[in-house]
C-alpha cells in the first residue's frame, strides 16, 4: 500500500493493449482488408506483448496477486534478464512495437494503447521501477524450536524398582491402584 | 430451495430483466437494419455489418444510461428511505449497487468492442464500394452526391476516391470521437483492474473521470448522421424493380434518383437523464461537503487506529451505516467511506479509522504528530442499509470476519442502549456473536468495547445476555506456548476478556447445533466477510 508502483497500472494497460492489438489485427487479415500486411504484425506483436506482460513483476511493498498459471512465463521473460527487467527497454519497445499500427484502421486502436503503456511505463522507470519475477516461495525446513513443546530425552528421577512396587504390607503409601488385589508372593 | 429464493431471488430478478431487455434490444435493431426496407441499397453497400454495428448500439445507449445511476448514491439513499415500507429484501438490492455498475460496464466494453469490429469493416467496404469493387450497383450508389441542383443526395459518407479508412476515422465526427471514446473507455478499465484498485486507489479515482470525456463523446458521436437511410420519394422509388438498372435512374418515372437522408442522433436522449441526475449527486456531495462538521473528540488507540467523535447538525443515522469522509487538507477530491461504529442513541457519531493506504496514514499522522487537529471534514452519508431487524429477533447470530466486525460495534452498542432503556422495539433476548480475525491487531478498540459490555453485564447480572467467541485464524506455535502456559487464569490472555479465545476456524455445524439446542426458536443469521459483503440467511 502507499506509494503507486507505476509498472502495474503499465502492465495492465500493455495486456489490454496487446489484446487490442491482436483483435485488431485478426480482424484486418479475416476481412482482407487493405494494408492487411500490417495487420499480420499486429496479431504477431499483439501476441508478443501478451506473452511478456502476462507475467505480473513482484511488487516493492505489498502482497502480490500471480495471474493464474503465469509461473511458466515467469520462467521465460525471467530468461532474458536486463532486456525483460529494465523498463525503459520496454517502454521503448512497446513504441516500437506500435508504430506499424497507426498506418492501419484496425489496428489503430491497438497502437495507441500500447503507446500510452509505453508512455506508463517510461513513467515507472523513471521512478526506479524494475521487473522482479515472483518466484514459488520454498517451504522453510520445519525447525524443531527449542521449546516447552521439547520432549524430555531423560525419564524423570525415580526411586528404585524395589521401592516402587505396590508391598502387601503397606498399600496405602503405593503411588498407584492396582485393578486387582495386590497378594504378597506366595 | 426458500432460502435461495430469499436470498438471491431478487439478484436474479433483476439479472434476467436487464439481460432480457439487452438481448431484445439487440435483436430488434438488428432485424430493424437487416431486413427494413428503408436501408435496402445501404446493405448493398454494407451486407450484414450495418446491422452488426447498430445492433450494439441499441444496447450501448441503454448500458450507457444505466452505468451512472448506481454510483449516484445520494440518489439511492433516497430510494431507499421511500422504500422503508416496502420490505427489506428491496433495500438491501440497492447495496449491491457497484456490482451492477460493474456487470453494465463489461457489457458497455463487450458491446464497444463488436460495434468497433463491424465499423472497421464498414469503413472499409464503404471505399471498395466507391471504387467499383462491389458492382455496378454499388457503384452507382457510392457515385450520389449531395447536389442541390441534380436534386441527388449521398448514401456513402466516403466522398472522395482518394480517401484512407485511417483518413476517414479520423475526419469524421463520428470516427474521431469514436477513437477517443474508446481509448477513455480502455484507460477506465485498465485502471479499475482490481489490483490497481486496491493498491493504488488514486489512479482508479482520477483515471475514472474520464468517463467525463467518454460521455461528451458519446453525446456528438452521431451528430454526423453518416448512417442513412432510403427516404420515399415522389413519386416512389421501387427498390426491387429499380435495382437492376441504376443506369436508368431519374430517366423513367418509375425510377427517380433514390434519396437519402441521416439517421437523428438519438443517444443524447437516452444519456441526458442521468447525466443530469450525476451532476445533481455532484453537487449534493459538494453542498454536504461544504457542512459544518464539529469534533466532539479524537482518540488514538493502539495499533494506529483513529477514532473520530463527530458532530454534524441534522445528521441522522441507523445502525450499520457508513459515511464518506472527506479531507480537503489530505486531498480535495477524494471522499473514502468509513463505517461508523456509533450506536444512533448517542448525539454524536463515531468513525474508526485504521491505517490503510496514502489518506488513512496522512490523517493519522495529522492528528498524532505535535500539529493535533484537522482544520475541516466533510462528511457525506449516511449510506447503505440499516441491520435493524437485528432487534427484531429474541435470537441472534452475529457473524464478524475480518474488517467486517466493525459495524458490529454500532449494533452491539446500539442494543445495549436500548436494553437499559427498555426500549419496546429492542426483542432481543439472546445474542451469540462469533468475530472471526487473523489477529486482533489493529482490533484492540473493538476488544475494549466487549470488555466494558462484559462488565455492564456482569453488574446487572445478565451475563447470559451477549455470548462471545472469538475465533484467532492466524496463530502459530507461539500463541500455543503462551495459552498453554496462561491456561487457569480467569480471563483471556489475549483479549483480557472472561470468555477464551479460540485458534482456527468454528465448526459451524457444532455451533448451529448447541445454539439450536439452548434456543429451539426461529434464529436470524447475519454474516459480514472480509469485504463487508452481505450474506443473509434465515433457517
Amino acid at each position: 500500500m502507499g506509494k503507486i508502483e507505476w509498472a502495474m497500472w503499465a502492465n495492465e494497460q500493455a495486456l489490454a493493449s496487446g489484446l487490442i492489438y491482436l483483435t485488431g489485427g485478426i480482424v484486418g487479415v479475416a476481412g482482407q482488408l487493405k494494408g492487411w500486411e500490417y495487420a499480420a504484425f499486429g496479431i504477431a506483436a499483439g501476441v508478443f506483448v501478451c506473452l511478456l506482460e502476462y507475467p505480473r513483476s513482484k511488487r516493492a511493498k505489498g502482497t502480490n496477486y500471480e495471474r493464474t498459471g503465469q509461473y511458466c512465463f515467469t520462467v521465460c521473460v525471467k530468461a532474458f534478464g536486463p532486456l525483460t527487467s529494465n523498463y525503459y527497454v520496454r517502454a521503448f519497445l512497446h513504441a516500437a512495437l506500435c508504430v506499424p499500427g497507426g498506418f492501419m484502421l484496425a489496428t489503430v486502436l491497438g497502437c495507441v494503447c500500447l503507446g500510452m503503456a509505453s508512455l506508463i511505463y517510461l513513467s515507472a522507470a523513471i521512478h526506479g521501477e524494475h521487473w522482479q519475477p515472483i518466484m514459488p516461495k520454498s517451504e522453510p525446513a520445519k525447525s524443531v524450536t527449542q521449546s516447552i513443546k521439547h520432549p524430555p530425552q531423560n525419564p524423570p528421577p525415580r526411586p528404585p524398582a524395589e521401592m516402587r512396587r505396590k508391598r502387601a504390607e503397606d498399600l496405602e503409601s503405593a503411588a498407584y491402584v492396582n485393578p486387582l488385589p495386590v497378594t504378597a508372593n506366595e | 430451495m426458500g432460502n435461495w429464493i430469499v436470498n438471491h431471488g431478487l439478484d436474479t430478478f433483476i439479472l434476467v430483466v436487464w439481460m432480457g431487455i439487452n438481448i431484445f434490444l439487440f435483436v430488434h435493431f438488428y432485424l430493424f437494419y437487416d431486413l427494413g426496407p428503408q436501408f435496402f441499397y445501404t446493405r448493398q453497400l454494407l451486407g450484414s455489418a450495418l446491422a452488426w454495428a447498430r445492433a450494439p448500439a441499441a444496447v450501448l445507449n441503454f448500458n450507457c444510461m444505466l452505468i451512472l445511476l448506481p454510483v449516484c448514491r445520494n440518489l439511492l439513499s433516497l430510494i431507499r428511505g421511500s422504500f422503508v415500507c416496502c420490505g427489506r429484501t428491496m433495500r438491501k438490492q440497492l447495496d449491491k449497487n457497484l456490482s451492477f455498475h460493474k456487470l453494465v460496464a463489461y457489457m458497455i466494453a463487450l458491446m464497444t468492442a463488436v460495434h468497433t469490429v463491424a465499423h472497421l469493416l464498414n469503413v472499409e467496404w464503404f471505399i471498395n464500394s466507391r471504387h467499383g469493387r462491389y458492382g455496378f450497383l454499388a457503384g452507382n450508389l457510392s457515385a450520389l452526391e449531395d447536389d442541390e441542383d441534380d436534386h441527388e443526395t449521398f448514401l456513402n459518407p466516403v466522398q472522395s476516391d482518394s480517401t484512407t479508412p485511417t483518413i476517414f476515422a479520423f475526419t469524421t465526427i463520428a470516427g474521431l470521437t469514436g477513437v477517443v471514446i474508446t481509448l477513455a473507455l480502455i484507460l477506465i478499465i485498465t485502471s479499475s483492474m482490481e489490483v490497481i484498485r486496491r493498491s493504488y486507489f488514486e489512479v482508479f479515482w482520477y483515471t475514472h473521470h474520464l468517463f467525463i470525456v467518454f460521455f461528451a463523446g458519446l453525446v456528438f458521436h452521431g451528430y454526423g448522421r453518416i448512417v442513412r437511410s432510403q427516404v420515399t420519394t415522389d413519386p416512389p422509388h421501387n427498390t426491387t424493380f429499380c435495382k437492376d438498372q441504376p443506369e436508368n435512374w431519374g430517366k423513367i418515372p418509375e425510377c427517380p434518383i433514390p434519396q437519402f437522408a441521416g439517421g437523428f442522433p438519438q443517444t443524447w436522449m437516452w444519456v441526458i437523464g442521468p447525466m443530469v441526475i450525476y451532476l445533481c449527486e455532484r453537487l449534493l456531495r459538494f453542498v454536504r461537503y461544504l457542512q459544518t462538521v464539529r469534533y466532539k473528540k479524537i482518540v488514538m488507540h493502539p495499533s494506529k487506529v483513529l477514532e473520530l467523535q463527530l458532530l454534524k447538525s441534522g445528521f441522522k443515522m441507523d445502525v450499520g451505516q457508513y459515511v464518506f469522509l472527506n479531507c480537503p487538507e489530505i486531498s480535495e477530491l477524494e471522499w473514502h467511506p468509513f463505517t461508523m461504529t456509533s450506536a444512533p442513541e448517542e448525539d454524536f457519531f463515531t468513525v474508526h479509522i485504521r491505517s490503510a493506504g496514502d489518506w488513512t496514514d496522512r490523517l493519522i499522522k495529522m492528528c498524532w504528530g505535535p500539529y493535533y487537529g484537522i482544520e475541516k471534514m466533510g462528511v457525506d452519508g449516511p449510506f447503505g442499509t440499516a441491520s435493524e431487524d437485528v432487534f427484531d429477533y429474541e435470537v441472534s447470530m452475529l457473524v464478524g470476519a475480518g474488517i467486517g466486525v466493525t459495524p458490529f460495534a454500532s449494533i452491539l452498542k446500539s442494543i445495549w442502549y436500548k436494553f437499559k432503556d427498555s426500549n419496546p422495539k429492542l426483542r432481543t433476548r439472546k445474542i451469540y456473536f462469533y468475530w472471526l480475525c487473523r489477529e486482533t491487531h489493529a482490533f484492540e478498540w473493538f476488544a475494549d468495547l466487549l470488555q466494558v459490555l462484559e462488565k455492564e453485564m456482569e453488574e446487572r447480572g445478565m451475563r447470559d445476555f451477549l455470548i462471545y467467541k472469538l475465533y484467532l485464524t492466524g496463530w502459530d506455535h507461539t500463541h500455543a506456548a503462551q495459552v498453554m502456559v496462561n491456561f487457569d487464569k480467569d480471563t483471556d490472555v489475549i483479549t483480557g476478556l472472561k470468555q477464551k479465545t479460540h485458534y482456527g476456524r468454528p465448526n459451524w455445524d457444532k455451533e448451529f447445533e448447541q445454539v439450536r439446542h439452548e434456543n429451539p426458536s426461529v434464529v436470524l443469521l447475519m454474516i459480514k466477510n472480509l469485504v463487508s459483503n452481505y450474506v443473509y440467511v434465515t433457517s
